[in-house]
């Protein structure tokens, strides 16, 4: 998987997260992917209803060690 | 393309804590792609003010509201254990702790996201606020404006 941008929200509160990912969605091109790092921990639930309302594809996502992964697809 | 969703917040309210939570969203809601609007109305105003003195061509009662509201966003009190100003104090404090934004620049990120300030013109009469006397950067407008962006909103909310 070839990630176009890394967006680090890590250590950041709640809305920073989403609103850094809308920020560099705009600058992607449709198809490039996105990595969202959070250490959020209601990131799952935050991200998850942000790509769907957004329209965007969440490919996966992953943890380690409370840091949380997102990978999104431009739409 | 489809048009994007609307949310619209009425801040009736001028405590720190409620503001920051009216801001949250509507940040939140701005980076969903939502045009966002917020009303500010009564003791919310209070949120617009500008910290510099006021314009002297007031009458007594003007004057006397103008000396009793806190000037901005930052000088706002909490809704619970505001505690004669120790409480602000300690929300400002812990908010830096976690990282989180404070209310001027929850502000500010919404401007830059392109949300919509809206002072009620009718309650700034009653409380005596001039336009100057507010940031730059809204506008003004009645029930007639609100009724017509939440008419089509998605999420509507009253702080």
């Amino acid at each position: 998987m070839e990630i176009s941008m890394v967006v680090d929200t890590k250590g950041l509160a709640c809305p920073m997260p989403i609103v850094k990912a809308k920020k560099a969605m705009s600058g992607l091109n449709a198809g490039q992917i996105m990595q969202v790092l959070s250490t959020d921990k209601g990131a799952v639930n935050d991200f998850t209803a942000w790509v769907k309302q957004t329209g965007h594809e969440l490919v996966r996502h992953e943890e380690d060690g409370g840091v949380y992964a997102f990978y999104v697809r431009k739409v | 393309m489809e048009a994007n969703k609307k949310t619209t917040i009425v801040l009736f309210s001028g405590d720190y804590d409620k503001a920051m939570a009216a801001f949250i969203i509507a940040n939140g809601a701005a980076a969903y792609d939502h045009d966002v609007t917020i009303f500010f109305t009564f003791w919310g105003l209070n949120t617009l003010r500008k910290d510099g003195s006021a314009p002297t061509n007031k009458g007594m009662l003007e004057r006397m509201f103008g000396w009793m509201m806190p000037r901005g966003a930052n000088k706002l009190g909490l809704s619970k254990m505001h505690m004669a100003g120790m409480g602000p104090k300690m929300i400002k404090h812990v908010i830096r702790k976690h990282n989180a934004l404070t209310l001027p620049q929850l502000i500010e990120l919404a401007q830059e996201q392109g949300v919509k300030l809206v002072a009620c013109t009718m309650t700034m009469d009653l409380l005596g606020l001039r336009r100057e006397e507010l940031i730059e950067d809204l506008e003004l407008g009645g029930v007639a404006t609100y009724l017509g962006e939440a008419s089509d909103g998605n999420v509507n909310l009253f702080i």
